[in-house]
C-alpha cells in the first residue's frame, strides 16, 4: 500500500510537469495551428537559466523569476523571427521550423553552458514529508500547488479578459476573429509567451528533483506531446488530466511492471487512445472541409 | 488509304519523349559512374556512400510525405529494425546475408502493413503522434532487449556476400549503394507518372474528393506506406552489412527527423529534391564540422532559414523561380 501510495506521489508530481507542457502545446496549437516541438526547449531553458544564475551567485527567488521573464522574452522572440514569417505554409512545413528552433535553443545552450548536468536547491528544504506510510518531497508540494495555481489562472485568463477571449476566438475562427478587430498577429505572439513562461515554470520546478541538462527537453517535450495528444491537441482540461494520467501511468508502470519500458508505456497508451477516439479524450471530433 | 491516328505520336517522337524525361536520370547515373574516379581516398567513398544511403531513404520516404500528405514522424524505426533483422539473422543465426535482407525486408513489410492499416485513419497532427509514438516504442525495445540486441552498445554484423562473393571495402560498397539510389529515382518516378501516382497526388490535394472521384483512398495510403517502409527496410539491412556495426540510435526519434527534414528541406513531392535534401544534409555535420560546439546552432538556424525563405523546399521553389524567369 505504502509503495502504491509513493507510485502515485511520485506520478502526481512528474504528471504536473506534463501538464504544463501539454498546455504550452494546446495554447500555441490553439492560437496558430501549428504543433511547437520546441515546447520542450522552454522546459530546459527555464531550469538551465535559474541553475545558471543561481551558480552565478543570484538569490533563488530572483534567479527563478528572472529565468521565468528570460524565456518568456525568448517566447517572443521565436514567433516573431521563426513562426510569424511563415505563416500560411504547410503544416510539415511548420513542424520543420519548430524542429529548427528547438535545435538553436539547444544547440546555444550547449555551446554556453556545455553538456553537463546541473541541479537548482529545492524551494524549501529538502526534508521528505511523511503521509500515510509513504514520504514526500517539500518541492513536490511546490510542483503540484503551482501548476493548480497556474491553471486555475488560466482559466480566468481565458475567461475574464480580452486578451483570452481573443486567442480563443482566434483558435475558432481566425478569419472571423480578424472580422471583428481581434489583432491574430498579437494572439500568436501572447501564445508563444504564454506558452514558453508556462514551459519554464515547469522547468525550475522540476529542476530541484530531477537534474536539468542542454538535451533534458527532448524527451520532456514529447512527453508533453502525448499528453496534449491523450487529452486531445488544443482542449485544456484535456492538456491538464492527460500531463496527470501519464504521470501517474508512469511511475506505476516503473513501480510494477519495468523501469526501462516506463518510457515505452506514455506512447503505447498514446496509440491505444488515438486509435479508441483518434482526436483525444477531450478533443473535438475533427471533420475537414473539401 | 489508311490514316494514322491522331492521338498516338509516331514512335520516333514518343521515344524522344521518353528519352528527354528521363535525361536528368541518365545524366545523374553516368555522374555517379565518374565520381569514383575523382574521389581521392576512402574517406570521400564514405561521405558519398552515406549520402547515397540517405537520399534512397529519403525518396522513399518523401512517396509518403510529399506524394500522399501523410507524415510519418517514425521512419528510422522501419531503418533500423530492417539493420537488425540482417544484424540477428546473419550474426546470430548463421543465416546467408542475402536471404537475411529478403526476410528482414518482408516482416518489416508485414508489420508496416499493420500499423498502415491501424493508425492511417488517423489525420494530421494525431498521425505524427502515432508515427512518432510507434518510432520510440520501437527504439526503446531494441535498447533494452539485450539478449537478442546487444542493448545500448549496440550489435556487430559480418560481412554480406552473396553467392560465395564477399563484399568489403568502400569502394565495392560504393556500387552498390550507386545502383540502389539510381533504381529508386527510376522506380519511384515511374510510379509518380503511373495511374497509382496521380491518385496518390489527388490524395494529397484532398482526401475527401478524391475519394469522391473513386480513388481507394486507405488502400493507396497502405500500399505506399508498406512500400516505402519496404525500401527502408533494405536500406537497413545494407547497411548494418556496410557499417559493420548497428545501435539502438538507427532507429531513434532523431534519425527519423532527420530524414523527414531532409524530404521537406530538399522539396515534398519532388524526387531530386529528396536527393538535393539528403546531399546537403548528409554533407552540413562536415562542413558545420569547424564550428566545433557550435554545430548543433548552426544546423538549425540553417533549417529555420531555409524553411521561411523557401517554404516548399529548394528543388521546386527555385525550379518555380527559374520556370517565371523564361516566361
Amino acid at each position: 500500500m505504502s509503495q502504491f501510495l509513493q507510485s502515485i506521489f511520485s506520478g502526481v508530481t512528474v504528471g504536473a510537469t506534463y501538464a504544463l507542457v501539454a498546455l504550452g502545446f494546446s495554447i500555441i496549437y490553439n492560437a496558430s495551428g501549428v504543433i511547437n516541438f520546441a515546447q520542450g526547449e522552454f522546459i530546459m531553458l527555464g531550469g538551465m537559466i535559474a541553475a545558471f544564475l543561481v551558480a552565478a551567485g543570484a538569490p533563488l527567488a530572483l534567479a527563478v523569476v528572472a529565468a521565468v521573464a528570460a524565456v518568456a522574452a525568448i517566447g517572443v522572440i521565436v514567433a516573431k523571427i521563426a513562426i510569424a514569417p511563415a505563416r500560411g505554409a504547410d503544416v510539415t512545413t511548420l513542424i520543420i521550423i519548430t524542429i529548427g528552433v528547438s535545435m538553436v535553443l539547444r544547440g546555444a545552450v550547449e555551446a554556453t553552458m556545455g553538456k553537463g548536468g546541473h541541479a537548482l536547491p529545492p524551494f524549501s528544504g529538502d526534508k521528505p514529508i511523511a503521509l500515510a506510510g509513504a514520504t514526500m518531497l517539500p518541492q513536490s508540494v511546490w510542483v503540484v500547488a503551482t501548476t493548480l495555481a497556474l491553471v486555475a489562472g488560466l482559466a480566468l485568463f481565458f475567461e475574464r479578459t480580452r486578451l483570452g477571449k481573443g486567442i480563443l476566438a482566434t483558435a475558432h475562427n481566425r478569419l472571423a476573429a480578424q472580422l471583428v478587430g481581434v489583432d491574430t498577429r498579437r494572439v500568436l505572439t501572447v501564445s508563444f509567451c504564454l506558452s514558453a513562461a508556462l514551459g519554464a515554470i515547469g522547468g525550475v520546478l522540476i529542476a530541484p528533483i530531477a537534474n536539468t541538462s542542454y538535451d533534458a527537453g527532448v524527451m520532456l517535450g514529447l512527453k508533453g506531446f502525448v499528453a496534449a495528444a491523450i487529452g486531445g491537441l488544443g482542449s485544456g482540461v484535456g492538456a491538464v488530466a492527460g500531463g496527470l494520467a501519464l504521470g501517474l501511468l508512469e511511475s506505476l508502470t516503473a513501480g510494477y511492471l519495468s523501469s526501462a519500458y516506463k518510457d515505452a508505456a506514455a506512447f503505447v497508451i498514446v496509440l491505444v487512445i488515438l486509435l479508441v477516439r483518434p482526436s483525444g479524450m477531450f478533443g473535438a471530433s475533427i471533420s475537414s472541409r473539401v | 488509304m489508311t490514316v494514322a491516328s491522331p492521338r498516338t505520336p509516331p514512335l520516333s517522337s514518343r521515344a524522344a519523349a521518353w528519352a528527354s524525361a528521363r535525361a536528368p536520370t541518365f545524366a545523374f547515373a553516368a555522374a555517379l559512374i565518374v565520381l569514383p574516379s575523382i574521389l581521392p581516398n576512402a574517406y570521400y567513398f564514405d561521405v558519398a556512400i552515406r549520402v547515397a544511403i540517405n537520399a534512397t531513404l529519403a525518396i522513399a520516404l518523401n512517396l509518403l510525405i510529399g506524394y500522399t500528405g501523410q507524415i510519418s514522424l517514425g521512419h528510422a524505426a522501419f531503418f533500423g529494425l530492417g539493420a537488425y533483422g540482417s544484424a540477428i539473422l546473419v550474426g546470430e543465426f548463421g543465416w546467408p546475408p542475402g536471404a537475411a535482407l529478403v526476410v528482414s525486408a518482408a516482416l518489416v513489410g508485414a508489420l508496416a502493413y499493420v500499423v498502415a492499416r491501424v493508425i492511417l485513419r488517423l489525420e494530421g497532427h494525431y498521425l505524427a503522434m502515432a508515427t512518432l509514438g510507434l518510432g520510440v516504442i520501437a527504439s526503446i525495445a531494441l535498447t533494452n532487449e539485450v539478449g537478442l540486441t546487444g542493448g545500448p552498445d549496440g550489435m556487430s554484423v559480418p560481412d554480406f556476400s552473396i553467392l560465395g562473393l564477399r563484399v568489403a571495402g568502400e569502394k565495392a560498397w560504393y556500387w552498390i549503394f550507386a545502383a540502389a539510389l539510381v533504381a529508386a529515382i527510376v522506380l519511384a518516378g515511374n510510379l509518380v507518372d503511373s495511374p497509382a501516382g496521380r491518385a496518390l497526388r489527388a490524395l494529397h490535394g484532398s482526401q475527401t474528393a478524391a475519394r469522391s472521384v473513386g480513388v481507394d483512398a486507405s488502400a493507396f495510403k497502405t500500399r505506399v506506406f508498406v512500400l516505402s517502409a519496404t525500401a527502408a527496410a533494405i536500406m537497413g539491412s545494407l547497411y548494418a552489412h556496410y557499417e559493420g556495426f548497428v545501435t539502438p540510435g538507427l532507429a531513434a526519434f532523431p534519425k527519423s527527423v532527420q530524414l523527414v527534414t531532409m524530404v521537406v528541406v530538399g522539396g515534398m513531392a519532388s524526387i531530386w529534391g529528396s536527393v538535393l535534401g539528403a546531399a546537403l544534409l548528409s554533407l552540413a555535420p562536415e562542413l558545420l564540422a569547424r564550428f566545433e560546439g557550435y554545430e548543433t546552432l548552426a544546423f538549425g538556424a540553417i533549417l529555420v532559414a531555409t524553411m521561411i525563405f523557401l517554404p516548399r523546399g529548394i528543388a521546386p521553389s527555385l525550379s518555380a523561380r527559374l520556370r517565371r524567369k523564361e516566361s
